[in-house]
């Protein structure tokens, strides 16, 4: 371990994979410093898992109904109660981290390379393209982002799918200017005149000697962002524009038992829990990342 | 040693700025209204079809294409949409039969009165709790008052409405259900300015006053926690850099008492910051209301607007997406014009 830990932090790297781990394992030890990131890195970890080993972890279907057994409340064979068909609560949560980190994932992907492109383009070019890219981007930034994406929704359809492109959609702008703040404190950089001084053409500077110096930012804010987007795909469920009925999704499951949530609070309170635990738990995260990552950053604290 | 607030440099050279925020202001707008303009456009509904009906006949499907002047090029389309916007015709709702303009003006009341109380207790419990937790940085307060405001950036806030309807409500009954006022009561004060509290103190009906009071303070209350943790939490973050100051030193090796440093010196210096932070909030209200409203049967805008979803009511929907929106853009704007005309050091 001792030897793993030396060969980790050696102060000349042989190679470029030993250095990016180096890199990471300091990071990940100075994460692990701060008591909430190490819980909230717990409780990322623990959903991935939870996603993961679903069908192992839930003792029951998620979607097998038992009439016989509806509305029961939390008891040892069912942790959290059933729902109003019979099925277990438990198991549907735990299926739900599956489409939780699924619409996370999914609306990451879409909005990060929008913003991340649209935000180095305009640093790197700069005059016009970047008057008019940041424009957009401004006009987006002082939307509100959940009544656009409802009015998205509308326009798509409900869906599972629709709701993770409405999302994306209003997304993207925060990259945007990220990319672009970087860009701009690269744009002279010598390293940049000598890649282009080989001859190297735009595309190649903005993606590879530029965007991967966006990273960390872009890390710090998409763990900062996963809270919101959890949020508004549970809204987007829980009005039923978002995931559609039986799919253990937790906004919906929690729409579902609001009518009874009067006499049988488990039903809506449950999944509830485990969008809050969820949410919490990659605020800690994304806190303790900006902390070790970005000390001086301006999204600080 | 502390930036006195003046008005006047600000406001002594309007021209440039002023006109700046102007042009700003519009191009945002027009923003807003391109997108709700091509989300009535790529609907899968076919708006015609809705008028006519499918057993018209291609000459008559084709008459309603043109009467409705969607056969003219769509960037014609815009500027008549644009024309129509600015003129406050946003169209009929299918729904409620009356232009979605109308019916946006007698809900919008309830939604501000909600937002309003909502921002109050935001501030009046986010601003000290911000405050405390700078001052005593590090420790067990400060950890409590963090992950209390982070709270807010992770409870959904259907849940947290239902959840505070089952307690409070059903569970307690120390306040009442959903909707506005009991139903009784309902109607009973004629509306003038359409906030149920300050009319029915205007017709001094204080059983009525009761009632909607009753209604409405879990709802807010609910809604003020999502503004107290962005306010906490910005606050929080002001006075930390303001307490690494020198001039706080300073006034702490002058002897100045601890309350007094806080409070008196390093508070003062973020006031004008925090009028920005409390304008953003407020505007974020706005949108959370739609939840909130929801959950709560609460009879604003927010509440017509998932009523106008579920009914496909398109012209609704993006009516109250343009009203919503340019509410949400104005504040906005307005806090960014407020903080360059109140902090010296942002006119450099």
């Amino acid at each position: 371990m001792t030897r793993l830990a030396a060969w980790l932090t050696d102060d000349a790297p042989a190679s470029r994979a030993q250095a990016n781990l180096g890199r990471a394992y300091q990071v990940g030890q100075r994460l692990l410093r701060n008591p909430l990131s190490a819980l909230g890195l717990a409780i990322i970890v623990l959903l991935i898992a939870c996603a993961a080993f679903a069908p192992w972890i839930a003792p029951y279907s998620p979607v097998g109904q038992d009439l016989g057994q509806r509305l029961l409340p939390p008891s040892a064979e069912h942790w959290m109660g059933t729902d109003e068909l019979g099925r277990d609560i438990f198991s549907r949560v735990v299926h739900g981290a599956r489409l939780t980190l699924l619409i996370v994932a999914l609306v990451v992907v879409i909005s990060a390379p929008i913003g991340l492109i649209l935000g180095a383009v305009s640093g790197y070019f700069g005059g016009w393209t970047d008057r008019i890219l940041m424009g957009v981007t401004d006009v987006f930034l002082s939307m509100p982002k959940l009544i656009l994406a409802l009015a998205f929704v509308a326009a798509l359809g409900p869906g599972i799918e629709n709701a993770i492109i409405a999302i994306a959609i209003t997304a993207w702008p925060p990259y945007a200017r990220i990319a672009r703040a970087e860009t701009l404190t690269f744009r002279n950089a010598e390293f940049v005149a000598a890649a282009r001084m080989a001859g190297a053409s735009h595309t190649r500077i903005v993606g590879l000697h530029i965007l991967p110096l966006c990273m960390s930012s872009t890390i710090i804010r998409v763990t900062l962002d996963m809270a919101g987007i959890i949020l508004t795909a549970a809204g987007l469920g829980f009005l039923g524009l978002g995931a559609q009925p039986p799919l253990p999704e937790w906004g919906a499951m929690i729409s579902r038992g609001r009518s009874f949530i009067l006499d049988q609070w488990w039903v809506a309170t449950m999944p509830g829990f485990a969008i809050i635990l969820v949410s919490l738990g990659f605020c800690f995260l994304g806190d303790g990342l900006r902390d070790v990552l970005a000390p001086k950053s301006e999204n600080r604290r | 040693m502390f930036p006195r607030l003046r008005l006047s440099p600000g406001f002594a050279r309007p021209a440039r700025s002023f006109g700046g925020f102007v042009v700003v202001l519009a191009l945002t707008f027009l923003g807003l209204l391109v997108i709700t303009f091509l989300i009535g456009r790529v609907i899968p509904i076919d708006p015609v079809l809705a008028i006519v009906g499918d057993r018209a006949t291609n000459e008559q499907y084709e008459a309603a294409r043109e009467a409705m002047g969607l056969d003219r090029p769509l960037a014609v389309q815009f500027v008549s949409y644009v024309g129509d916007v600015l003129r406050g015709d946003l169209g009929m709702s299918v729904s409620t039969n009356r232009p979605v303009a109308e019916d946006l003006a007698s809900v919008f009341p309830a939604t501000l009165e909600m937002a309003t109380i909502g921002i109050l207790i935001g501030v009046g419990l986010g601003v000290p709790m911000g405050v405390t937790a700078a001052a005593r940085q590090g420790g067990p307060l400060d950890q409590a008052i963090r992950v209390f405001a982070l709270l807010g950036y992770s409870v959904p806030a259907f849940w947290l409405g239902l959840v505070g309807l089952a307690l409070f409500y059903a569970g307690l009954g120390w306040v009442s259900g959903p909707g506005r006022v009991d139903i009784f009561y309902d109607g009973l004060v004629p509306p003038v300015t359409g906030l149920l509290l300050v009319d029915s103190l205007i017709a001094g009906d204080g059983a009525v006053f009761r009632s909607a009071l009753s209604h409405i303070i879990l709802p807010a209350t609910i809604l003020g926690f999502f503004s107290l943790a962005y306010i906490a939490r910005m606050t929080r973050s002001f006075m930390l850099d303001q307490l690494s100051q020198e001039y706080v030193t300073t006034a702490r090796v002058k002897g100045v008492p601890e309350w007094r440093v806080v409070w008196g010196h390093a508070f003062r210096a973020i006031r004008v910051q925090l009028i920005t932070v409390i304008g953003l909030s407020y505007a974020g209200l706005l949108e959370g209301s739609v939840m909130i409203e929801t959950v709560f049967s609460w009879p604003g805008i927010g509440n017509y607007l998932t009523t106008a979803l579920f009914n496909a009511d398109m012209n609704a929907v993006l009516g109250a997406t343009i009203v919503i929106g340019s509410v949400f853009i104005f504040i906005n704007k307005i806090s960014d014009v407020l903080y360059r005309i109140l902090d010296p050091r942002s006119r450099a």
